[in-house]
Order: structure tokens, then C-alpha cells, then sequence
């Protein structure tokens, strides 16, 4: 069933007796072509772009909950391609053009708001690199508009411009950046993949890797086993675990993120505005809410809830960038549970077993990646090569060196 | 969370920095291979449950060992990493 306005139309006079399930809900069964474990935004998006892109539509995907169940169903909804470093840039670039183009793709309304994206600056040693940063993402073919205090004022009137501990010098302005609804990207890449003859399995849990000679063979889960010569892990979150079961140690730990939504309110905020300094950013939804979020716990957690002192650091920092939301009531938090790789940039490669592929490692940052990580990942199942934009996503590179660390701190587990 | 120091007692979770999985008390030898060190720099279990984890209290600058729970975020005990006879 194809959506569109007469559609709406045509339903509403009928008596909306004519939709139907977005997709089916098939059994499993005894064998795939290739076989995706994780049924949320990363996993679905590979299973579409596999089925559109190269054809296979023998697939299909296991989630061991509902599709959409984990990250993808909650988060602060960030698209953006701001990014400095190459690996990183080339690969984000690749994925704001994608999203540019999703909903008529997908024939599915994923509210992608291009609102812009303002990270603020607040020293001179700061507006260097974020100069630096507006460079690259204009040498990538990506826009970038650096604003001084006062261009930062037209934009943002309700900063405190007065504050002492952070003051704002400028920012650097996005214009192509801002959010999309993040539930509807899973349901949207869903429906895509279904109706290309994908079979998305819900409530079948993966609990084992079969293994022979090297090479993988298919999958045990808790509804029977089943064969298949390529199978991809997208699970961030549990990407450890699923990787154990074929005997394998990511360089992964994970962290739990909060986030939190106020209570809607009229439309008050424009854009998506990043205070980094202040561990602090902010968007207002659609529906009204305030969405904002800070930094990591900082503690290797699957808790998928966090505690009260970086709650209290990020309404802090809210606070301090912008005291007009101190009457704002916040209605709910969350956690939830984050791949955090060394050098804080992700994995899509192959692995040491044949025909086993991993896509891990998202940090807090997955979400705006969904598209050119599924585009990636089903391009490396497919052709068994890397594509170009995901070429240093290598899982070897902490041992090579040839790491991707885009806020220049370093290699290792507790510094991202 | 609050975590029990084997010197000063139990305290809030904010008088410590979390430093990462107890892998990284357990230097390979100098001369170990590469693949060696790059198990105890990057590579981890990471395990969803009982977990053993190095944190620096703050105030009276001892590395401690916090038995805990990721899945729970329980705090079981703890032990002093100098106790161990490694850094």
C-alpha cells in the first residue's frame, strides 16, 4: 500500500477500514541467503538497502524484541554531518544525502526537520578549530557558516550572552543539520524491506553463532535454528555479548547516556543548539517538548538508566546557557546503553570468521548514521569489500593505529 | 551509586573517577607481542552483569577494585588494586 495525502483522504471518507499491517510477520525459516541480527534502525536499514540495492531478498532479519525496541526508539533525534576528520566526514556526508532523500524513498513521512544546527564556541582557541571544522565540512561538500557573538545573538536571543564561566564568542552554524523522528526511520526502513520480501522475525533472540571450519553457518535462536552463509551482527547496545557467542572480544565497553524531555511547550526553540563545554544540547521536538542531553555516566553500564549527579551537571549547564527554561518541567529520563569504541568512532568490517560481519560501536552518535551504516553494511555483505565511505571503519585499526579520533583525545576506553 | 572505599568507607559515586575494566591492572610483559597489547588496551568482555572495575577515589587517592553489577548497578565490595601488588 503505497501513503500519500488522497490516501489520508480516501481512508478518512471510509471509515479507515482500508489499511493494513505496515508488514507481515513471518515465521523463520530454515535458511536464508544472509541472515541480520538486530532489528533496529542500523539492522533494518541493511536489510532494505541489501534488498534494494543488491538484490538480495532472502533475507532476514532477528530481533530478539520488537523492531525498534532499543536506541532507535529513543534518543535525542540529531542528523548532521559535521564532522572533521576523514573516515568520518566522507561517511556522515554520504548519510545527510540519504536522509535528504528518505521519505520520498521510503514513501514514508520520517519528519526530517532541517532546522540547523548551532555548536557554540567560547575562546579564541576555540573558534580556531571550529573554523578548522567549517573548512572540512566545506571541502567535503558540506555547508558550514561560522557566526561571531552578535550572528550567534540573531539566531539564539535567549542565550545568556552575560554569563562569565563560558562566554559565548560565535558558533558554528549548520544549516543542513537538525532532527527527524526516530521511531518512524525504523518503521519507515521496515516497511521498505518487507515489501522487497525481507522477513522481519520478531521475538526470536539469537543464542548462538554456528561455526565450521572457520566459517560461518547460521544461527541457533529461540525459535530453531537457522542456516545462512552470511550473517551480519547489528546490535549496538549487545554487541558484545552477540559477538562472544562466535568467540570474539570487541573493542567495545558500555556506557549508559541519559536524556530528558520537558513537558510541551509552545515553539520556543529553532534549532539545535550544542553548548559543548557544558557537557549540554538541546532541541525542541515536535510535539513541544524540550529534548536535551549531556554527557556519559562514565561507567561501564546495561543498566539503560543512569544516576542523579549527571543529571543534575546537564540541568546545570542548561541552566547556565539558557535560564529562560528554569520553568520548564521535565517529564521524563532515560538511559540508554551506548557501544563506546576506544577512539569514539564505529566498526563496520568483516571479522576473522568468513561470512560473519559486524556493524558496532555507535557511540552516542548512531542515530544519524542509520542510513549510510545500513547502506555500508549491506555493500560489504553483498560484495564482501568495504564501500569508500566506511573504508576506515576497520576493526583492526586500535591494533594498527590507524584510528578515527575526531575529539583528538585518544585512544582508550575511558576517554570518550 | 555509592561505592565503599577500602580506606575512607562507603561514599558517593562523585568523589570517584571511573578509570575501566580491572584489564588494565594486568600489564602484559614488556616484551609481550602486540596482539597482547592490544587485548589489554582495547579489547574487552564487557560483561552484561557481575563486573570488576577500577576506580580512583579522589580524595585519598587510592586505586580501588569495585565488585559490581552493569546489569543492576548494584555495588558489591570493593578491594585496594595496590593490595594486588600491581598498578
Amino acid at each position: 500500500m503505497r501513503y500519500s495525502g488522497l490516501r489520508v483522504l480516501t481512508e478518512g471518507l471510509f471509515g479507515n477500514k482500508g489499511w493494513k499491517p505496515a508488514w507481515r510477520d513471518p515465521a523463520p525459516k530454515a535458511q536464508y541467503d544472509a541472515i541480520i541480527i538486530g532489528g533496529g534502525g542500523h539492522g533494518l536499514s541493511t536489510a532494505y538497502y541489501l534488498a534494494k540495492n543488491h538484490g538480495l531478498t532472502n533475507i532476514a532479519v532477528l530481533e530478539k524484541g520488537y523492531l525498534g525496541s532499543g536506541n532507535i526508539g529513543r534518543n535525542t533525534t540529531i542528523v548532521r554531518a559535521n564532522y572533521f576528520l576523514q573516515g568520518n566526514s566522507e561517511f556522515y556526508s554520504h548519510s545527510l544525502k540519504l536522509w535528504e532523500g528518505l521519505e520520498s524513498e521510503l514513501n514514508y513521512n520520517v519528519m526530517h526537520s532541517q532546522r540547523g544546527l548551532i555548536n557554540l564556541f567560547h575562546s579564541d582557541g576555540q573558534r580556531d578549530a571550529f573554523v578548522r571544522r567549517g573548512n572540512a565540512m566545506i571541502n567535503q561538500g558540506d555547508d558550514a557558516i561560522l557566526l561571531d557573538r552578535e550572528g550567534v545573538r540573531r539566531h539564539l536571543p535567549y542565550l545568556d550572552f552575560e554569563q562569565t564561566r563560558f562566554p559565548i564568542y560565535g558558533g558554528l552554524l549548520h544549516p543542513r543539520g537538525g532532527t527527524a523522528r526516530h521511531d518512524a526511520v525504523a518503521w519507515g526502513y521496515a516497511r521498505g524491506a518487507d515489501r522487497r520480501g525481507v522477513d522481519l522475525i520478531q521475538n526470536c533472540e539469537v543464542t548462538g553463532i554456528d561455526i565450521e571450519n572457520g566459517r560461518v553457518t547460521g544461527v541457533q535462536t529461540t525459535r530453531g535454528a537457522i542456516r545462512a552463509k552470511k550473517v551480519g551482527m547489528v546490535v549496538a547496545g549487545r554487541s558484545s555479548q552477540v559477538a562472544a557467542m562466535a568467540g570474539m572480544r570487541l573493542p567495545i565497553e558500555s556506557h549508559v547516556l541519559q536524556a530528558f524531555v520537558t513537558e510541551g511547550l509552545k515553539p520556543v526553540i529553532d534549532h539545535v543548539i550544542s553548548f559543548g563545554m557544558g557537557h549540554f544540547y538541546m532541541s525542541q521536538s515536535d510535539k513541544g517538548g524540550l529534548v536535551f542531553g549531556g554527557d556519559l555516566d562514565f561507567y561501564a553500564s546495561y543498566a539503560a538508566r543512569g544516576n542523579l549527579p549527571i543529571i543534575e551537571h546537564v540541568m546545570e549547564a542548561g541552566m547556565t546557557l539558557m535560564p529562560m527554561i528554569g520553568r520548564a518541567k521535565v517529564l521524563r529520563s532515560w538511559g540508554g546503553i551506548m557501544d563506546m569504541s576506544p577512539d569514539g568512532s564505529p566498526i563496520i568490517d568483516k571479522t576473522p570468521i568468513d561470512g560473519l560481519f559486524v556493524d558496532c560501536g555507535w557511540n552516542y552518535g548512531g542515530f544519524k548514521a542509520v542510513p549510510a551504516s545500513g547502506w555500508c553494511m549491506a555493500h560489504l555483505m553483498a560484495t564482501g569489500e568495504s564501500h569508500p565511505v566506511a573504508r576506515r571503519f576497520r576493526l583492526d585499526r586500535f591494533a594498527t593505529g590507524h584510528v578515527i579520533d575526531e575529539e583528538g583525545t585518544g585512544s582508550q576506553h575511558n576517554l570518550h | 551509586m555509592r561505592i565503599p572505599c577500602p580506606l575512607c568507607g562507603t561514599r558517593d559515586r562523585r568523589e570517584f573517577t571511573y578509570y575501566g575494566s580491572e584489564d588494565y591492572a594486568n600489564r602484559p610483559a614488556a616484551d609481550a607481542p602486540a596482539q597482547a597489547w592490544d587485548d589489554h588496551l582495547h579489547n574487552r568482555d564487557n560483561p552484561c552483569g557481575p563486573t570488576r572495575d577500577l576506580w580512583y577515589h579522589d580524595p585519598c587517592g587510592a586505586w580501588v577494585r569495585v565488585h559490581r553489577d552493569t546489569a543492576t548497578h548494584a555495588v558489591h565490595g570493593s578491594d585496594l588494586v595496590a593490595e594486588r601488588g600491581q598498578a
